[in-house]
């Protein structure tokens, strides 16, 4: 049978046809476009229209990009150098760069300063960004509000030690006295803490500022884009301590404690933030005597903070009620006392829950700082909207300078939330 | 217990507030600085340089008054207020003056207690459109998209004007001067109204001038002027005559250049001698020094030299002196005599 067989085919092939190259149009690229771009005629109609907005869009900005003047002194001699056809005159960027990213009145010879800081920030922020690095970096993180206030306001290095000095003498009592009780070690820390700065405040010479080894700054000399990276950091990391406690305190069975969080809360939420910021630049000049105001820079931290950590609250307590309740019960049968199952159960599943939220207030909290340029305090839009835009020279150079400080805005918000995704990968622990 | 510390606080901090607000002279010559509120940016008026250098017309006033009462003329610490803030700025103390291209009006005067001591630039309020509209008179603005600076005098006037005209119009509601030009410049808005200085400041900076036309009509009077806080006469009497002694020196002819000279010793010409202090002893009763205008004019220059430097015919805003001519050239500028 299998004889007749072979004999009747005239011809068999013995090895296996070598595999060929799909064809043409239904691989590559040409496949991706195919089935992505133009799959049916609706599809076709709306990429030729996108191609030809993307084309629209490029064939005037690159032009004015890569035509871009950049080392005139001012618009004027920028369109002479243009001669009509399109370009940006980035010079101003140049010129006033320093303006653009320390403000118009910080010393120029001390411009090293906020940028030792800025560099510093970075290596103190790492340790709580990244949490395989080594856990005593952060005494470095624990250093830096010190050593950054010291260089950019100067001044006195006493002031910022006993600053320190508060802070420790507050810790080491807290301590002590928390083995009797929570109360006890939480109030007489900050009892310390007071103690220690009243008493070293006076100890701190008269004029002890003036010949210090950094000059003093004041703080409305401060100002650009420094200015945004000072109020962001400074606020960020205020309000989240500060929104967890009031996050805690707003589901505590204690009412006077859930009632002031409450109020609070509702209370700073219903009030847009540049109420708090005129509040913050106008009526406290009003309670304080000309003299002794407290600086503005402080007021207007202390607004946005508040006004930030309501928003962080919120979003935790989001955390805290996904949170299901037999976490909740697991802590108490293990016979964890209320700090211990909120530090090792609760919070470290609640916050990670909530890093989405946190990090959408943390990147609106930083573009809100540049609403402080409606009290006149000079960030890098009141920079732009106000000095550079008034110049003789720069009147009416508009796109370039808000393209910069968007393009800033933009590298840092993107920076934040690139870090969150990652943060969220890496404590992806649940079964999904 | 606490909301009586609160209030006893309060009380403390108002009484202070109240025995600083009595004497801004000697605060003044105490603090060894003077406080003077300037805008956060406007062309020509007053506006930071490259190097952070306060420059501009109305920042020359500040100067002038820190020279006759401090004898620096650099002793200032500038305090940029918005529209929204200078008054509460002024009125609270934070700043001893304020010279920030304000109107002088009835309302501000007496209502909101304060001091306008002079004027030192007579503005008006005018209209940009661009010259492909065909606009020839303010009058043919009906139904017109108008850009308006919010919180200012133009936006009173210019209701009144189109009330009063019986035309109607569109707001299109703005926050600053550069806001307003983009606005304008994007076609967001058919003309621009604002003072005729800004508008002529703004046009200079287009890339086309040419385009845009400003209209005849001036529909409002803006005395600009500096101010002070109600209550502090001896502080306004400082103001106001350093501003009269610019004004008068150009008037006298003594100009930052010639000033030492002038004031070396007693000329020919008694009221210059009087403003200079070789004479007389005008100083003594301002509680100044008898050079006190000397000083200022030494610092700043005259009236007519802080006007070419800043706003003038030789500088990009190109602005004709007009009203601001002294009297004896067809302009309002007028002192009282010093004697």
């Amino acid at each position: 049978m299998s004889d007749s067989q072979t004999n009747s085919v005239a011809f068999v092939r013995t090895d296996p046809i070598p595999p060929a190259a799909p064809p043409f149009t239904t691989s590559g690229p040409v496949k991706w476009a195919k089935d992505n771009l133009f799959s049916t005629p609706a599809y076709t109609l709306l990429t030729v229209a996108a191609l030809y907005v993307i084309y629209l869009i490029l064939s005037n900005t690159l032009p004015w990009i890569f035509n871009g003047v950049w080392n005139t002194s001012s618009l004027a001699e920028c369109r002479e150098v243009l001669q009509g056809v399109s370009g940006g005159c980035f010079s101003v960027l140049t010129e006033r760069w320093n303006q653009l990213i320390f403000g118009f009145k910080y010393p120029v010879e001390e411009y090293w300063r906020p940028s030792m800081a800025f560099l510093l920030l970075f290596v103190a922020a790492a340790p709580v960004l990244f949490y395989k690095l080594p856990r005593q970096l952060l005494i470095i993180t624990g250093l830096f509000p010190f050593v950054a206030f010291w260089l950019i306001w100067g001044g006195t290095i006493l002031a910022p030690l006993i600053a320190l000095a508060g802070f420790i003498a507050g810790y080491l009592v807290y301590t002590r006295l928390v083995t009797f009780s929570f109360a006890a070690g939480f109030f007489g820390g900050i009892a310390a803490a007071f103690v220690v700065w009243i008493v070293g405040g006076e100890l701190i010479p008269e004029g002890a500022s003036e010949n210090a080894w950094l000059a003093p700054v004041a703080s409305r000399d401060l100002g650009g884009f420094m200015l945004n990276m000072m109020l962001g950091v400074t606020c960020v990391s205020l309000s989240l301590p500060i929104g967890i406690a009031l996050a805690l305190g707003r589901q505590s069975d204690m009412p006077l404690i859930k009632w002031i969080c409450v109020v609070f809360i509702e209370f700073i939420r219903g009030v847009p933030l540049i109420t708090l910021l005129f509040v913050a630049s106008v009526m406290l000049a009003y309670f304080f005597p000309p003299e002794s105001s407290t600086d503005l820079f402080v007021r207007v931290v202390i607004m946005i903070t508040m006004f930030s950590s309501a928003y962080i609250a919120e979003v935790i307590r989001g955390g805290l009620a996904a949170l299901p309740r037999g976490q909740y019960e697991a802590a108490d049968s293990l016979g964890l006392d209320y700090a211990q199952a909120m530090r090792l159960i609760i919070l470290p599943q609640a916050l990670k829950i909530s890093i989405p939220g946190i990090v959408n207030i943390a990147v609106g909290l930083f573009k809100d700082t540049t609403l402080v340029s409606v009290i006149s305090m000079f960030d890098i839009l009141g920079m732009i909207r106000g000095p550079i835009l008034a110049a003789t020279e720069w009147n009416g150079v508009y796109w370039e300078l808000l393209g910069f400080a968007a393009l800033l805005f933009f590298v840092v918000c993107y920076g934040i939330s690139q870090y969150s995704q990652w943060l969220e990968r890496q404590l992806a622990t649940d079964h999904r | 217990m606490k909301k009586s510390v609160f209030l006893g606080a309060l009380t403390v901090a108002g009484v202070a507030a109240g025995a600083a607000a009595a004497g801004t002279l000697d605060d003044v010559k105490a603090r060894g600085t003077l406080n003077c509120g300037v805008t956060t940016g406007l062309v020509g008026f007053a506006a930071p340089d490259a190097n952070g250098e306060w420059k501009g017309f109305d920042v020359a006033v500040c100067r002038a008054v820190a020279a006759a009462v401090l004898g620096d003329a650099s002793a200032v610490e500038f305090v940029p207020t918005t529209g929204k803030t200078r008054f509460t700025a002024l009125a609270s103390g934070e700043i001893d003056m304020l010279a920030r291209n304000t109107t002088w009006t009835f309302s501000r005067d007496v209502d909101l207690k304060f001091e306008f001591v002079g004027i030192n630039y007579y503005d008006g309020q005018g209209f940009m459109v661009p010259k492909e509209l065909g606009v020839s008179s303010a009058k043919d603005l009906d139904g017109a998209t108008v850009c308006i600076q919010t919180g200012t005098t133009t936006e009173l006037n210019l209701a009144d004007f189109f009330r009063a005209n019986n035309i109607s119009y569109e707001p299109v509601p703005i926050e600053t001067n550069a806001e307003g030009n983009q606005q304008y410049l994007a076609g967001a808005c058919d003309t621009y109204t604002t003072d005729a200085s800004g508008l002529a400041a703004s046009r200079a900076t287009y890339e086309n001038p040419g385009d845009h036309v400003i209209l005849p009509e001036i529909i409002s009077k803006e005395p600009l002027g500096p101010l002070v806080r109600h209550g502090d006469n001896e502080w306004a009497d400082v103001v106001r005559w350093t501003l009269n002694a610019l004004i008068a020196a150009e008037e006298l002819g003594v100009t930052s250049a010639n000033v030492a000279d002038l004031s070396s010793a007693a000329g020919d010409n008694p009221e210059v001698n009087r403003l200079l202090g070789t004479e007389d002893t005008l100083g003594e009763m301002l509680g100044l020094d008898a050079d006190w205008a000397s000083k200022a004019i030494t610092a700043v220059g005259n009236y007519g030299e802080i006007f070419e430097g800043n706003i003038g015919e030789s500088t990009p805003i190109g602005l004709a002196r007009g009203l601001n001519a002294q009297w004896t050239e067809g302009g309002l500028l007028y002192t009282p005599p010093f004697r």
